[in-house]
């Protein structure tokens, strides 16, 4: 039973993957970048899935992270760098920044910490915005190259959109891995229960720092995609309201769930588009179905899901009990 | 010598502005752990509809009292009913996400419906200035204090010398207690509900003639009042008060003497110290809650 479960869930998965690839081949322009775009924002939901779902820390900086990558990624490109060693800078820049940002966790919690990381977007978005000497200021960078990869130039659509879904497969493989490894179970300890962790010899503050540290460096990533997959970047996009977004985007998808982030992520980027055909309004639409569905279950779509297969492995239970149960009686 | 009062009072006009969201901000989550990240858009709607009010035909005076009565229906029980109850006891996370797509409706809604342009607003104060202590001020910098302070003066007699207020400190310290010894919570709750919606239309009247109303003029205030309700303290109305005129007259002082760029850092860098150095604010207490 189970294993046909598994297998069930391993064929669902490749097609899933299959459709990824094959699927877009005959999309336009606008479709493949909007496709991209869904790519890099679970690269960078991913991240914040880590921080907050996996190890209860509430941050509203994931924009910030994105933006440093992006600049990190369009600054170096155009000066005529490859992409990979930009992803590495980002990694790393948004690491140590998410590090550091992790500090005023170890004092402050809940809400508190979620008003610490605002400001800290905030703030970043005003150092995107006015150092023009390194980031253009408000007139941004323009001009930033698509990668070759093995000598295939990526500067159309489709091949950049599988540059992002590769990352997104690589990503998604390097989280599926950390919240199986140990480092993953101490998050979710530290989420539960951070007294008994702690007396457990888990390492809170450390681990603390990390879970921001990992999630902020996710961020990078995706930052460090976005830029070449717009070519052109400038402080806008990367203000609080791109945390906020980021921040729905992983409750809407399901805390704590591992596919979270890529429902809440196509939720964020394609509803509004397949919205589009209500002009003005699709914007107040998608925020009247985000309010609907927290209402309906404030634990995201993976939560209705969840309650979904949870009542129904009681009910079995209860059933083979049942069954159980009338077979001792007739065995009496 | 003379800037710095001119600053002083600008900043004290604008603070007494942030003062009324912020206390409307700590309410709501005193009685009902609910953090509106839409504050900022529940100022900018009432403006809109005493506009609509008015191309309708209503005098001035009309529009003001139909706009804070709107106010009250759709911001206070509305916004309780439709979103704050049902998603309350689901913790605090997911409510504060479901008022930021509120937010996201609302500016959306009114740019739709009403105008993605800056309309005028009409002023309550006559413009012009009076000379105080040899200083010119304006009429409206003080019209804007007085109208600020009489509503707190009004809102602390409420809770602080009434039975009702009583009853609405009880439900907000101890619903369990509060419930047992016959305070009607809900009923209370509700009241906050209300209150803030007034409040926010009062801050609306107050700064929509200087600033104009736009779709988009909540985004900075919601978080001006954000911090300053923090930086006062969370869970005390007299602490969202001493923020609110503390940032305001922290980011005019700011906008002159550091540097125009960086002047909305001064009161993040000042929210991040205090949140670290003194969580609870600076007149919080720790670990209780007053209304």
């Amino acid at each position: 039973m189970s294993g046909f479960g598994k297998s069930l869930k391993i064929a669902l998965g490749l097609i899933v993957i299959a459709g990824l690839i094959v699927i877009p081949m005959n999309f336009n322009r606008y479709g493949l970048f909007i496709l991209s775009q869904w790519a890099v924002m679970t690269i960078a939901a991913m991240g914040l899935n880590l921080t907050l779902g996996y190890a209860g820390q509430v941050s509203l900086a994931q924009g910030a992270f994105v933006g440093i990558g992006a600049y990190a990624a369009a600054i170096m490109t155009t000066h005529g760098w490859p992409l990979p060693a930009a992803i590495v800078v980002a990694i790393v820049l948004s690491f140590a920044v998410g590090w550091v940002l992790g500090y005023p966790a170890l004092r402050v919690q809940h809400h508190y910490l979620a008003f610490v990381t605002l400001a800290f977007s905030t703030l970043a978005f005003l150092v995107f915005r006015n150092e023009s000497w390194l980031t253009g200021g408000i007139y941004g960078i323009s001009n930033i190259p698509r990668p070759n990869f093995f000598g295939i130039a990526t500067n159309k659509p489709l091949p950049f959109y599988y540059v992002c879904l590769g990352s997104l497969a690589i990503v998604s493989v390097a989280v599926w891995w950390l919240i199986r490894s140990p480092w993953g179970r101490a998050f979710m300890a530290l989420r539960e229960n951070p007294l008994r962790a702690q007396s457990l010899g888990i390492d809170t503050r450390r681990y603390t720092l990390m879970a921001f540290a990992i999630g902020s460096a996710l961020g990078g990533v995706a930052g460090a995609l976005y830029a070449p997959l717009t070519q052109y970047i400038d402080p806008v996009p990367f203000n609080l309201s791109l945390s906020l977004d980021l921040l729905m985007m992983v409750i809407v998808g399901g805390a704590g769930f591992y596919f979270g982030p890529f429902l809440g992520a196509m939720i964020a980027v394609l509803l509004p588009e397949w919205l589009r055909f209500t002009e003005g309004y699709y914007l107040m639409l998608y925020a009247i179905a985000v309010m609907g569905l927290l209402i309906w279950s404030p634990t995201g779509i993976l939560g209705i899901l969840d309650r979904y297969l949870a009542e129904r492995r009681t009910k079995a239970a209860s059933a083979q009990r049942a069954v159980a149960k009338s077979r001792l009686e007739t065995a009496q | 010598m003379s800037n710095l009062f001119d600053l002083l009072v600008a900043g004290l006009a604008t603070g007494a502005i942030y003062a009324l969201v912020a206390v409307g901000f700590t309410l709501l989550w005193q009685t009902s752990q609910t953090i509106n990240f839409a504050q900022g858009e529940f100022v900018m709607l009432p403006a809109f509809l005493m506009l609509a009010a008015m191309h309708a035909g209503a005098p001035f005076w009309l529009a003001i009292i139909l706009g804070i009565l709107l106010s009250m229906i759709l911001l206070g029980l509305g916004f309780k009913l439709l979103l704050v109850d049902p998603m309350m006891r689901h913790g605090v996370l997911p409510l504060a996400i479901a008022t930021m797509a509120l937010a996201i409706g609302l500016k959306e809604a009114v740019k739709q419906f009403f105008s993605a342009e800056a309309s005028p607003f009409p002023s309550i104060v006559p413009t012009g200035d009076v000379s105080i202590l040899g200083h010119a001020v304006s009429l409206q910098s003080i019209g804007v204090l007085v109208v600020a302070i009489l509503a707190v003066f009004g809102l602390t007699a409420l809770l602080n010398r009434t039975s009702l207020g009583h009853q609405m400190q009880a439900a907000a310290q101890n619903p369990t207690v509060a419930r047992i010894i016959g305070v009607p919570v809900e009923r209370m709750i509700l009241l906050t509900f209300l209150i803030n919606a007034v409040l926010v239309a009062l801050a609306s009247l107050l700064i929509t003639p200087i600033y104009l109303a736009k779709f988009s003029s909540g985004e900075v205030l919601g978080q001006a009042a954000f911090i300053a309700a923090i930086v006062g303290g969370f869970n005390q109305v007299r602490g969202a008060i001493a923020g609110g005129l503390l940032i305001g007259v922290l980011d005019n002082l700011a906008a002159s003497y550091v540097s125009t760029q960086y002047r909305a850092a001064v009161p993040l860098i000042f929210l991040i110290v205090v949140i670290l150095f003194r969580p609870q604010g600076l007149l919080g207490r720790a670990e209780e809650r007053t209304v």
